[in-house]
């Protein structure tokens, strides 16, 4: 059966081919284009590091000690470097998390809009941009100089590095607090203190907790600010406060460099220990985002 | 006692506050002018140890005469490869992190939008040190018999020669600037994103309504409106550039000169700090801490400049 004839006149609403059409379509092509050219040097990188370093992974290659450069892959490991990461890592978070979200308090719950805060605020996002190797010169002249290379020192470069990262990120989740969970408990007869302490934080914590995690996987992975404040040593050092150290970025630095093969693939089998650990904190970081997203609108 | 004097004066109930109330505030206060405090003390400390640097050479820190060993301490050449390195980095990576920013505002759908964000977060996960030791085990052999064949083409062509003609090694200023474009992409897509998503949709709307190809509403309303926001991610990608270490020190090259061929190894700033401060004393030491002063003045006023030019054009949004 035809179509019933509405009486309307009938009309093409597809705009011709033109050279307005064309050049959109270029446009949209080259876009499309840039995401590719992204995407490769990631899958590249990723693709090589895992080829390379998968064969050389292993519980004994996690956890021996770190051989000569000549010997081959098949001989011991990279543990003192892990050992280094898990312990200087840990100690940086340990001291900027907190710094870092008593700073982002006072920039959100005490600041707001004075001055100092809004100095303070602009400031932490400029630091950000300092470089991580000019943080490593830092603390070798004001601390390395006066009590020697020690994890410690490590700990110092890298919290300075998280610090602008934690408070900027805290800040963002503090300001999604409804002021009404603010008032309700002031109300109450709470004190300022008491009412950041027991009603602000704890409702903005999986935001936090996420933002740390990302400042903890960017500096697991910074070798420069390492460079000139734990001296890069082969051997194991447990104690974190005093003696050279050593970590994984520092040790992919240095096999990056050697000529030998053995070396170079403890290398990649450290690139690889180094992603999966920096990937599995941003994953854990997501998917508490992901929870926390659900209770705050 | 006026009415004036009596709303002047603090409340009874700020007066009574708790010491744990009052102790608390200046507690955070602290944790927040430990910003300003650890930004004034890398400028001094740093500074100090570096003064016999400038002390001694003056002016002549400038100067292209680098020779550790015969007591010259010119920083020119790194000042240039910096220059040449972030150069080269930004050129690549602006096109392709505005196109992906605009890719993911304005054609893909959102729900395909999100995974492709995780992807270019991916990219900012991985550490600098990784894409070094890809870059000079795996990608510099690989670019080398490019970069022979690019020189002999134009080998004896007037301009271009001196560019990308021979020498040619795998680890080269070009090299470099390849690799510091794939580490400042994600900063300058996730920055450019953050400015072309604030673009009123109704603007956006009135101009498809007129007939606008998404090509003419780009142009014509969303990079007027993001200009300012694009233009500072752009400067923040550059003091990434600037100040990158661990990767540039493993593909440049590692030699101080000055040339402008592209293709032939050269160093930087932040390289030559790193690769050379474990065997540095006295003033060579001093001048490294120097070129880390240097460092540290070139992008905090370039974050500066960046950062108000974020700030100033998400303040014009808010107001219009």
């Amino acid at each position: 059966m035809a179509p019933a004839d509405t009486g309307q006149p009938k009309v093409d609403l597809r705009e011709p081919p033109s050279w307005r059409r064309t050049r959109d379509r270029a446009a949209t092509a080259l876009m499309a284009a840039s995401l590719i050219l992204v995407i490769i040097p990631l899958g590249l990188v990723l693709f090589t590091v895992i080829a390379k370093g998968a064969s050389v992974i292993s519980w004994s290659f996690l956890t021996g000690s770190i051989p000569p450069s000549v010997l081959p892959a098949s001989f011991g490991g990279i543990g003192p470097a892990v050992l280094g990461t898990i312990l200087i890592t840990g100690l940086a978070t340990v001291i900027a998390v907190p710094l870092g979200v008593l700073g982002a308090v006072y920039l959100n719950e005490y600041g707001s809009s004075r001055t100092l805060a809004r100095l303070i605020g602009f400031m932490a996002d400029v630091m950000t941009g300092v470089p991580s190797i000019v943080m490593g010169l830092f603390i070798f002249s004001i601390w390395v100089l006066h009590f020697g290379f020690s994890g410690l020192a490590g700990a110092f470069a890298l919290g300075a590095l998280m610090l602008p990262i934690v408070i900027r990120s805290t800040y963002e989740m503090l300001r999604l607090v409804p002021d009404s969970l603010r008032e309700g408990s002031h109300a109450l007869g709470a004190t300022k203190a008491r009412v950041t302490l027991t009603v602000v934080l704890p409702a903005a914590l999986g935001g936090i907790v996420s933002g740390a995690l990302l400042a903890v996987a960017r500096a697991a992975g910074e070798t420069a600010p390492l460079l000139f404040t734990i001296l890069t040593v082969t051997t194991a050092n447990p104690n974190v406060f005093s003696g050279p150290n050593t970590s994984l970025p520092s040790q992919i630095f240095v096999n990056a460099s050697s000529p030998y093969v053995g070396a170079q693939a403890r290398g990649w089998g450290a690139a690889l220990t180094l992603i999966a650990i920096a990937f599995i904190l941003m994953i854990a970081a997501r998917l508490i985002t992901a929870r926390f997203a659900r209770y705050v609108p | 006692m006026t009415q004036e004097q009596r709303d002047r004066r603090p409340s009874a109930l700020a007066e009574r506050r708790p010491f744990g109330d009052r102790a608390f505030q200046v507690i955070t206060l602290a944790a927040g002018l430990l910003v300003l405090v650890i930004l004034v003390l890398v400028a001094v400390s740093t500074s100090q140890q570096a003064s016999s640097w400038f002390s001694s050479e003056g002016t002549k820190i400038f100067s292209s005469n680098w020779n550790p060993t015969a007591g010259q301490f010119g920083g020119l050449a790194f000042i240039y490869g910096t220059a040449i390195t972030a150069l080269i980095a930004i050129i690549l990576a602006v096109p392709v992190s505005v196109g992906v920013a605009l890719l993911l505002t304005e054609v893909v759908p959102r729900r395909w939008a999100r995974p492709i964000v995780y992807v270019i977060d991916l990219l900012a996960v991985v550490p600098s040190v990784v894409w070094g030791l890809w870059g000079i085990l795996t990608f510099a052999p690989w670019v080398q018999g490019i970069y022979n064949s690019i020189g002999s083409a134009v080998n004896g062509v007037p301009v271009l020669d001196a560019f990308f003609g021979p020498p040619a090694s795998g680890a080269s200023f070009f090299t470099a600037g390849i690799i510091l474009a794939f580490m400042i992409t994600p900063i300058v897509t996730s920055l450019s994103r953050e400015v072309t998503a604030t673009v009123p949709a109704i603007d956006k709307e009135g101009a498809y309504a007129v007939g606008a190809t998404r090509l003419e509403v780009i142009r014509g309303v969303v990079i007027p409106h993001s200009q300012g926001g694009i233009v500072g991610a752009v400067l923040l990608g550059l003091g990434r550039a600037i100040g990158e270490t661990i990767a540039a020190a493993l593909v440049i090259g590692s030699s101080a000169t000055i040339t402008s061929h592209l293709f032939a190894p050269g160093y930087n700033m932040p390289s030559v700090i790193a690769n050379e401060f474990g065997e540095a004393t006295g003033v060579f030491r001093a001048a490294l801490i120097g070129l880390g002063v240097l460092l540290f003045v070139f992008t905090i006023v370039i974050n500066v400049i960046a950062r108000t030019a974020v700030a100033r054009s998400a303040r014009r949004k808010r107001g219009a």
